[in-house]
């Protein structure tokens, strides 16, 4: 029944802008905004960054920050009329923003697929494991169920569940919470996508299982030599795995980096903030944490100037009142390394030296 | 009590020497032999088939204003303890003493009285709050269901407690859907405090929360600790977390303890090799430490099913160090050292409990596989070490697993040395 | 699974059995203790020219006069293997299932009740089938175009076919497409095994009244199942693999949304086919719904206890029916 389509791949609609032909993605200035009830929500709001293949970039951020947004945009998956998407997002030289629907449709799970949070939840709870990876996996090639359920019981066997020929028919639910995430990965990795987005993939599982499913991912990029983008609002989780980092808040990229810049030379009072909140074990037993003050803002009423200035210590800094008024564009401080701050970058550079480094 | 295999199952703890190293501080509860099992039926009769042995016998105290933190990964049986000393769960076996008196089998009538004392905090600050209530009336129900009628009365002890956890004493006419997670946290925890607990209970306390909230209300715990002088116990899967707010931690791993130590000793020299896994489990926020492999214990698999645990020691199906002793026999929570009671035949960072078992079961090696190398010569070196100085005192066996380790021991000489110090002292004792 | 199934028939036979204690209790333990005597009960089935010698004999034959649980237990057995009445010189025997005979028209019961109960299904069955395609395309479209203009109006329609009761669409109907526009000379039953085209032809009136009131509800719980399914991770997930918009909504949401809606249908279903009075008294349709009337209206007991019985029988059968189907649906409940 699922017929494959002629695929729209090789069939450039425009020519891929020039900064950025090395890279496998491409976002530039990406807004999704939706219309509710309330209120405009404008959930991502400017967004731009690029991917490489065999690379990967962390998006961290809070939640309401806008990092799944994102990545459910770049996917195309906000087909809801309330939706506005603009902006571009270019992958591998072809635009998807506005692009017909079912050409960015025939591209994904193919060319880019995604790994979502529950693994108990993103399965269908009626049809078998089999089932489900079977028909992705026939949704992009056209061959026999037999020959899809063969190459299902090898993504079963490659991503480390034991008897592979008798779990594909098991139902997600007779899974436990780890073997069920890899069989995601499965199904996520079964057309050999170049793009791999891990929303949270992790979240829900135990931290020994967390290890596993890191090393299963990181092993499997090396193979593949994908493209992947990892979501997640713990630190430990992106400094493990990601090569670039995209810290996000309200809807808006406020540093983007060398994932090992990010860390050690943040150049954003929030990144500064989310180091301090959390306790860490490779660190001498502090006394206390330093919270951030507050809580992340509604997106229907975002504040003006810097979105972070409320719960912002240093916002009284910047003279004439500028954090309230003005919103900070992202300013190179570093080689690659992007932050959008009022601040001067000496300014910063002294607070996080002097008081916040010392404190962590 | 059901009745057990033919493997031996020891009670566990080694009493005599808890009850003497619990010496400093009073005990506010002591839990002995603590046991929950949820019966499962099948077929067509519903005859109980087998159980699910959630908590399965563990022993351990709290000692008056200290933080004992209880960790484990998801079905080690850490919630269904909380709700057991709680007596919100009905124990199959053991007892629950606090301050003194068996409150094991109290019925709803005889715990009103206690439930002043003992107050818990749950970990979904979206559920566990009537969303048809005020907060007002959320934080005043413990008066009306103790019968307690607070000086200056319930408005205005109820503005007191929400000023006390950071709340706007105004809100006081809202609903819950008006805050946000972490705020609504705040009112579950005003609402524990109402009635000025002795012990408090604390689920997942911060698990539900975005980062940023997560230290708000880890310090606002923390706070109120040294404010009230409450004792708390906190169950959580955060490893960092539970090291922040706690004075001794509790491993769990299928319904049982396994390690007991005060936090210094467990995450500098932990003993028991799952504590240890778990440990080097958790992500590093620090890609400098990417990519060096060398500190990461990969465990194999899944828990088990606590239906049917497996026999002997209940991590030997996943342990790297797993021999013999460990299939038939279950170790006891011993205290090996001042200060940490362990379960283990083979203690990591101390001298072999069972020197003449050193064949490796066939799943330790395949386990071992996936522990990095560096790990497994740091372990071979002092177990090494301690079996020295054993040897000194009395004649000690050969240290085991030396075999296949040792080689690579000689490779990294860069294996920390504190570790054995530690080892060296905790055996001097 | 084989556990599941023996253990839902075995609950469905024990609930057919308290039904029928408890409706044997209601019709002839009630009266007793409204202070009718065996007598007068007896008298009843005797009917105009009752004298002491026929009354007694009518008790005695009946066994009214048994204390209440073998009468019970009599009972059971006549519809178990059937049961021998003596009238006099001569027995009839009224074979099994034996629900007794009519007190009215002294006919026996069970045959009257075959004669009716496939005007009864034959209504329940068309009308059902119409009402579960409209209903459940109509609660999936308005579900994908919620908010727009297809899914208020389908909604209105809704709303109008839960409030018109039958007896006015089915009027209306009547006088219109029969009285008016005689499309149909006539609304009649006429035996599926007769002439099945002439069958559905002649119900398709009845079918139609019916089924508006079911399809009416049955688009707004699909249109609330859907909706709620198509928030599901699931369908993201689905949508992620890039598959079609027609088959992650049918494949992947109709199926998960239609489960509740199952369980609904057997109970609808189930309970229709004792209890379509109006419609079978709108279109004068010889059904057991209709028949149930009739019997309440002549106190007839043994009629009216039959027609509860088989209606029960209906409803825990499609019950019945529903776990099953249930299970075969969600791989869930299997197991649990």
């Amino acid at each position: 029944m699922s017929k494959i389509e002629k695929a729209a791949l090789g069939e450039p609609a425009v020519a891929a802008p020039s900064d950025s032909d090395d890279a496998f993605l491409s976002v530039r200035d990406l807004r999704i905004h939706f219309n509710t009830d309330d209120g405009l929500v404008k959930s991502v709001d400017g967004v731009s960054f690029d991917v490489k293949r065999g690379r990967t970039l962390g998006i961290v951020g809070e939640s309401g920050s806008g990092k799944s947004v994102t990545s459910l945009g770049v996917m195309g998956l906000h087909r809801s009329a309330n939706a506005k998407v603009s902006g571009e997002v270019w992958l591998d030289g072809q635009e998807l923003v506005g692009a017909d629907p079912d050409d960015v449709r025939r591209l994904r799970g193919r060319k880019m697929a995604m790994i979502f949070q529950d693994p108990l939840s993103a399965m269908h709870p009626y049809y078998t494991v089999g089932q489900q990876i079977i028909e992705a996996y026939r949704v992009h090639h056209k061959v026999s169920k037999k020959e899809a359920r063969k190459r299902a019981v090898e993504m079963l066997d490659r991503v480390g569940i034991p008897e592979p020929d008798k779990r594909v028919d098991g139902y997600p639910h007779e899974f436990s919470g780890g073997m069920r995430q890899r069989a995601m990965i499965a199904m996520a990795l079964v057309n050999n996508p170049e793009l791999l987005i891990a929303d949270e993939p992790t979240t829900a599982l135990d931290v020994t299982v967390q290890a596993q499913i890191l090393d299963l991912i990181r092993d499997l990029q090396k193979e593949f030599g994908s493209a992947v983008i990892m979501i997640t609002h713990d630190l430990g989780v992106v400094a493990e795995m990601a090569d670039d980092l995209l810290v996000m808040y309200a809807g808006r990229p406020v540093e983007r980096g060398p994932a090992e810049s990010v860390f050690s030379e943040p150049r954003h009072p929030y990144t500064w903030g989310l180091l301090g909140s959390m306790p860490r074990l490779d660190r001498e037993e502090t006394d206390r944490l330093i919270p951030i003050k507050g809580a992340p803002p509604s997106l229907i009423n975002v504040p003006s100037g810097c979105a972070f200035n409320p719960r912002c210590p240093y916002a009284d800094i910047p003279k004439d009142n500028v954090t309230r008024t003005v919103r900070p564009e992202l300013t190179e401080v570093g080689s690659e390394h992007w932050a959008a701050c009022h601040m001067d970058q000496e300014q910063r550079e002294r607070i996080w030296t002097e008081e916040i480094a010392p404190k962590l | 009590m059901s009745d057990e295999k033919a493997v031996s199952i020891p009670k566990q703890a080694g009493s005599t020497l808890t009850e003497d190293s619990a010496g400093d501080g009073e005990v506010l509860l002591r839990v002995s032999g603590l046991k929950k099992h949820f019966p499962i039926r099948k077929g067509l009769l519903q005859r109980q088939t087998g159980a699910v042995r959630a908590v399965d016998g563990i022993d351990f105290e709290v000692r008056k204003g200290e933080t004992l933190g209880v960790v484990g990964e998801s079905g080690c049986g850490k919630s269904t303890m909380g709700r057991l000393i709680t007596r919100l769960l009905e124990p199959t076996g053991g007892t629950v003493e606090f301050e003194g008196r068996d409150i094991t089998h109290l019925g709803v009538g005889q715990m009103r009285p206690m439930r002043r004392d003992v107050q818990m905090i749950f970990q979904d600050p979206y559920s566990s709050l009537n969303p048809r209530h005020t907060i007002g009336t959320i934080v005043g129900a413990p008066f009306k269901l103790q019968g307690v009628q607070p000086e200056g009365g319930v408005k205005k002890e109820v503005q007191r407690l929400l000023s006390v956890v950071g709340l706007n004493p105004e809100h006081y006419n809202r609903y819950p859907h008006e805050f946000s997670g972490g705020q609504r946290q705040r009112i579950g925890i005003a609402r524990a405090l109402a009635l000025n607990p002795k012990l408090v209970v604390a689920d997942e306390p911060v698990s539900a929360l975005d980062v940023s909230i997560q230290a708000q209300v880890v310090n606002l715990l923390d706070d109120l600790q040294e404010e009230l002088g409450l004792t708390y116990v906190i169950i959580a899967h955060d490893l960092s977390v539970v090291r922040h707010v706690s004075d001794r931690i509790a491993v769990m791993y299928l319904g049982k303890i396994v390690e007991l130590a005060d936090r210094e000793s467990l995450y500098t020299a932990p003993m028991h090799p799952y504590t240890k896994a778990l440990m080097s489990a958790v992500p590093i926020p620090d890609p400098k430490r990417r990519g060096v492999k060398s500190e990461r214990i990969l465990l194999r698999g899944d828990v088990p099913s606590p239906i049917a645990p497996p026999s002997g020691c209940r991590f030997h199906t996943r342990c790297w160090k797993a021999t013999e002793v460990c299939r038939t026999t279950e170790p006891p929570l011993l205290e090996l050292k001042p200060g940490q009671r362990v379960a283990c035949h083979h203690p990591e960072n101390f001298q072999d409990q069972q020197p003449q078992d050193t064949v490796l079961l066939s799943v330790a090696k395949e386990a071992a596989e996936l522990v990095a190398d560096e790990v497994l010569a740091e372990s071979a070196e002092t177990s090494a070490a301690v079996a020295a100085v054993a040897a000194e005192v009395s004649e000690a066996a050969e240290a085991p697993v030396a075999e296949d380790a040792s080689e690579a021991a000689a490779a990294e000489d860069d294996a920390e040395a504190p570790a054995s110090e530690d080892v060296t002292d905790g055996d001097n004792k | 699974m084989a556990a599941y199934i023996i253990r839902r028939v075995f609950g469905a036979v024990l609930l057919l059995l308290v039904v029928s204690a408890v409706t044997f209790a209601i019709f002839f333990l009630v009266p007793r203790l409204g202070g009718q005597t065996a007598d007068q009960l007896a008298t009843q089935y005797v009917g105009k020219d009752a004298n002491p010698d026929s009354i007694a004999a009518v008790k005695q034959n009946l066994g009214l006069d048994q204390p209440i649980a073998v009468q019970y237990w009599d009972y059971i057995k006549g519809l178990v293997v059937g049961a021998d009445y003596k009238f006099g010189p001569e027995a009839t025997h009224c074979g099994a299932p034996c629900f007794g005979y009519s007190f009215k028209s002294h006919v026996e019961v069970w045959p009257q009740l075959t004669e009716r109960i496939p005007v009864s299904f034959s209504l329940a069955i068309g009308a059902a089938v119409i009402w579960v395609i409209s209903g459940v395309t109509i609660g999936v479209v308005s579900a994908l175009r919620k908010g727009r203009p297809v899914d208020r109006i389908a909604m209105f329609i809704a709303l109008a076919g839960v409030s018109l009761p039958i007896f006015f669409t089915g009027q209306l109907l009547n006088a219109l497409f029969v009285y008016e526009v005689p499309i149909w000379d006539s609304i009649e039953y006429v035996p599926f095994t007769q002439n099945p085209a002439d069958w559905a032809w002649h119900l398709i009136l009845p079918w139609v009244s019916l089924a508006f009131l079911f399809s009416a509800l049955y688009a707004r719980l699909t249109r609330a199942g859907m909706l709620e399914t198509m928030g599901e991770d699931y369908i993201r997930t689905a949508r992620a693999k890039g598959l079609k918009e027609t088959t992650v909504v049918t494949k992947h949401g109709l199926r998960a949304a239609l489960t509740p809606i199952v369980t609904i249908f057997g109970m609808d279903f189930g309970t229709l086919v004792g209890t379509a009075v109006l419609t079978e008294t709108v279109f004068s349709l010889q059904g057991i719904g209709a028949y149930a009337v009739q019997s309440i209206k002549d106190n007839d007991l043994p009629i009216v206890m039959g027609v509860t019985l088989v209606a029960a029988f209906f409803i825990v059968f499609c019950n019945l029916v529903v776990d099953l189907v249930y299970a075969a649906i969600d791989p869930r409940v299997r197991y649990s």
